[in-house]
């Protein structure tokens, strides 16, 4: 079953045209990859919201999403930065979460903390943002992800910051979560061991065009020049 | 939203209205002592910004927070500093004649002078360390690091600060009410006179029509020179410089920073030591106190959503952005007479109290807007890139995303823009002057009525605990801007 379907879609800014028409099946994970300013970040905010279609349809968990706000769509997107709110305890930074108004019972506080505990900080629970590490950050921010449950989850390069062992231990959690709650992850990454760690598929971003997703061996064994050049 | 009555009023009484040749003469006078003031402020510091920036001495750091002083300064606090001064009964009284264009112009210069200076000395510190070294390497003259280092730095910054000390200057209404009379008078003490004392609305509508023609005439012309200044005390300490080692720039130099000491020390020394002994804590003092407070507080509750409200729509309507901000700097453009004007025809048959305080404060709020939006704008566009996107998807607005996000991410700058607001509204005359009543009595209306009746003891009193209450909140400002 599709999970993220694109029909027809096009995006347009300033002279900068990305095209796009594919389908992404319920609970894979999907390798977003491409050189720099082809569109993989738009893309991502195009699936979240924050970008809107200028042409075509775009179905979400089966319903229509194309332009509904980012709130009602059943998508978490991590950034690489900025996750977290500077002045609020890791805690209450999940509990976001689950109400805005942070407004939360014993049994939701207890999620919470299952969430916190679920991606190894519930030590750090009481702490806030700014006294801790990148990549302790990025944890709260899929603890987030946990409470919220929401089916698909998008990754903008959320791990580039992180040194190399950090970002592998990072992956394993992601895909430990995703078998969890059976999400559909859809990543952007530059480092192509990234995408072969995880990741069943690959989306190529390049000259405006978004192409269906591939197995890793298709992407692989590519004839197109533009993979060809870009794998090089 | 003054300048609808006063359109309405001009167009009912059609063909009246003509500038004669007293309009022209208020005019002329406002453009002029506005011109000397400018230059007097700005061209003397220059040298006194270079010598702050190449000398090391001890007492520096000190002076430049003394220069940082005056800003926070109520207006009606540094006349009476002055008249202590150089008034007729004044410690140095005789020396020249403090009533008329030169008391003015002393009063305005008291005030830009060290605002410049401030300004010029972070221009010069922004300039490249690896100049200095070039300079020194290649054997630059002082005048030819001057012309290569220092004015490159400084020539995108002047005609900006010239045109901020020439509006300030052409709109100032407390010191030429006081220190003009019917020779020195400009258009905005003008406007108030023929309103209040000679009840001739023609004249104020012309006087008003005047002052916002050319209000905007001077805005077009320097549209893009102008910005409300950065409230910032904090000076790096000055960049390693080289040149200035010959005897003739020491001398310069010590003459610069004397000359500049001394337009400053003795108004701030007259106001404490007159003031010092003098503070009588009596029911008129603590009205005063009581009203000024209130006043101010209802004049933050004003400015603080508007000034939100103007910073946050810059964001989500970028179309009109150009628009938003010169609606924030029209407490700039638009001078507090012509508005009082306007609200005086609109509000004239209404005699209430409480319609007159919320005028009051209103007018404050306005003519704060400008000095609170520099604060809070920048610092809600950063909230906005930091916060927007992760708001939106958790669906966190409103009073919830304002609760938890927004106040407690900026306290920093909010406290800060609040503050300031504040104290402009609690040392501010020219709204109570404009539309106050007789029973309406602040802390600076008291400093006046005291000088007024020749109780310059007690004025000195009243002064320094205005003085000292706008002064210690702007340093709790400065020190809250960095709160996080």
């Amino acid at each position: 079953m599709d999970m993220i379907g694109i029909s027809n879609g096009v995006y347009e800014w300033k002279g900068f045209r990305l095209a796009m028409d594919f389908a992404v099946t319920k609970a894979s994970i999907t390798a977003v990859l491409g050189p720099s300013g082809a569109g993989k970040s738009t893309l991502l905010n195009i699936i979240a919201g924050f970008e809107n279609l200028n042409a075509g349809r775009m179905t979400l968990d089966g319903a229509d999403h194309t332009s509904t706000s980012p709130a009602q769509r059943p998508v978490s997107l991590v950034f690489q930065d900025n996750n977290t709110f500077a002045h609020m305890t890791a805690r209450d930074n999940v509990g976001l979460g689950i109400s805005p108004s942070l407004r939360l019972d014993a049994a939701r506080w207890a999620t919470v903390d299952n969430a916190l505990s679920n991606v190894g900080i519930a030590h750090l629970a009481l702490r806030k943002p700014g006294d801790m590490s990148g990549g302790e950050r990025q944890r709260i921010a899929l603890a987030r992800v946990l409470v919220r449950q929401k089916p698909i989850l998008l990754l903008d390069e959320a791990f580039a910051a992180l040194g190399p062992s950090l970002r592998v231990e990072m992956l394993q959690l992601v895909k430990s979560l995703k078998a969890e709650q059976s999400l559909t992850l859809l990543m952007v990454t530059h480092q192509l061991e990234d995408a072969e760690a995880i990741a069943d598929h690959v989306m190529f971003v390049s000259d405006g065009v978004v192409h269906a997703p591939q197995t890793i061996r298709e992407f692989r064994n590519s004839k197109d020049a533009a993979i060809r050049n870009y794998q090089r | 939203m003054g300048i609808i009555p006063l359109v309405a009023f001009a167009l009912e009484r059609g063909g009246t209205i003509w500038p004669d040749a007293y309009v022209w003469r208020v005019t002329r006078f406002t453009l002029l002592q506005a011109a000397i003031s400018t230059v007097l402020s700005l061209l003397p510091a220059i040298p006194i910004a270079r010598a702050l920036a190449r000398r090391q001495f001890w007492g520096r750091g000190f002076l430049l927070s003394l220069f940082a002083v005056p800003q926070s300064l109520p207006v009606i606090v540094a006349v009476f500093g002055l008249t202590a001064l150089y008034g007729t009964a004044g410690i140095f009284g005789g020396w020249f004649n403090l009533y008329g264009i030169t008391g003015i112009i002393l009063a305005h210069v008291f005030f830009n002078l060290p605002l410049a200076t401030r300004l010029c000395v972070e221009a010069l510190a922004a300039a490249p360390a690896e100049n200095h070294r070039l300079a020194a390497q290649l054997g630059f003259s002082d005048s030819a690091t001057f012309w290569n280092v220092d004015w490159p730095a400084l020539k995108p910054v002047l005609p900006r600060i010239a045109a901020l000390i020439f509006l300030l200057c052409a709109g100032s209404f407390i010191i030429v009410l006081i220190f003009g009379g019917p020779a020195a008078t400009t258009l905005e003490v003008a406007i108030y006179q023929s309103l209040r004392m000679d009840f001739d609305v023609t004249r104020a509508l012309t006087l008003s029509l005047v002052q916002v023609l050319l209000s905007v005439a001077m805005v077009l012309m320097a549209a893009r020179m102008l910005v409300a200044p950065t409230t910032q005390t904090i000076l790096r300490l000055g960049q390693r410089r080289f040149d200035g080692q010959s005897l003739i720039a020491k001398l310069t130099d010590l003459m610069a920073i004397v000359a500049a000491a001394f337009l400053v020390l003795p108004v701030l020394a007259a106001i404490v030591v007159q003031g010092v002994t003098n503070i009588n804590f009596d029911s008129a003092l603590f009205r005063a106190f009581t009203t000024s407070i209130s006043l101010a507080a209802l004049s933050c509750g004003i400015t603080m959503p508007v000034a939100w409200g103007l910073g946050r729509a810059q964001t989500t309507l970028p179309k009109f952005r150009t628009a938003l901000i010169a609606l924030g700097l029209a407490g700039l453009i638009v001078p507090p007479a012509v508005i009082a004007t306007g609200w005086f025809l609109a509000f004239r048959n209404i005699n209430s109290f409480a319609v007159t305080v919320v005028l009051i404060a209103s007018l404050n709020a306005l003519m704060a807007l400008p000095f609170v939006l520099t604060i809070l704008t920048p610092a809600q566009e950063r909230n906005a890139m930091q916060h927007d996107r992760l708001c939106q998807q958790l669906n966190l607005n409103g009073w919830h995303r304002l609760r938890l996000i927004d106040i407690p991410a900026m306290r920093g700058p909010l406290s800060q823009a609040l503050l300031i607001a504040f104290v402009l509204s609690m040392g501010d005359l020219t709204a109570v002057t404009l539309l106050g009543s007789q029973g309406l009595l602040t802390l600076p209306s008291l400093v006046q009525q005291q000088m007024g009746h020749y109780q310059s003891t007690a004025a000195g009193g009243t002064a320094l605990v205005l003085a000292l209450l706008c002064f210690g909140l702007s340093m709790l400002a400065q020190r809250l801007a960095r709160w996080t």
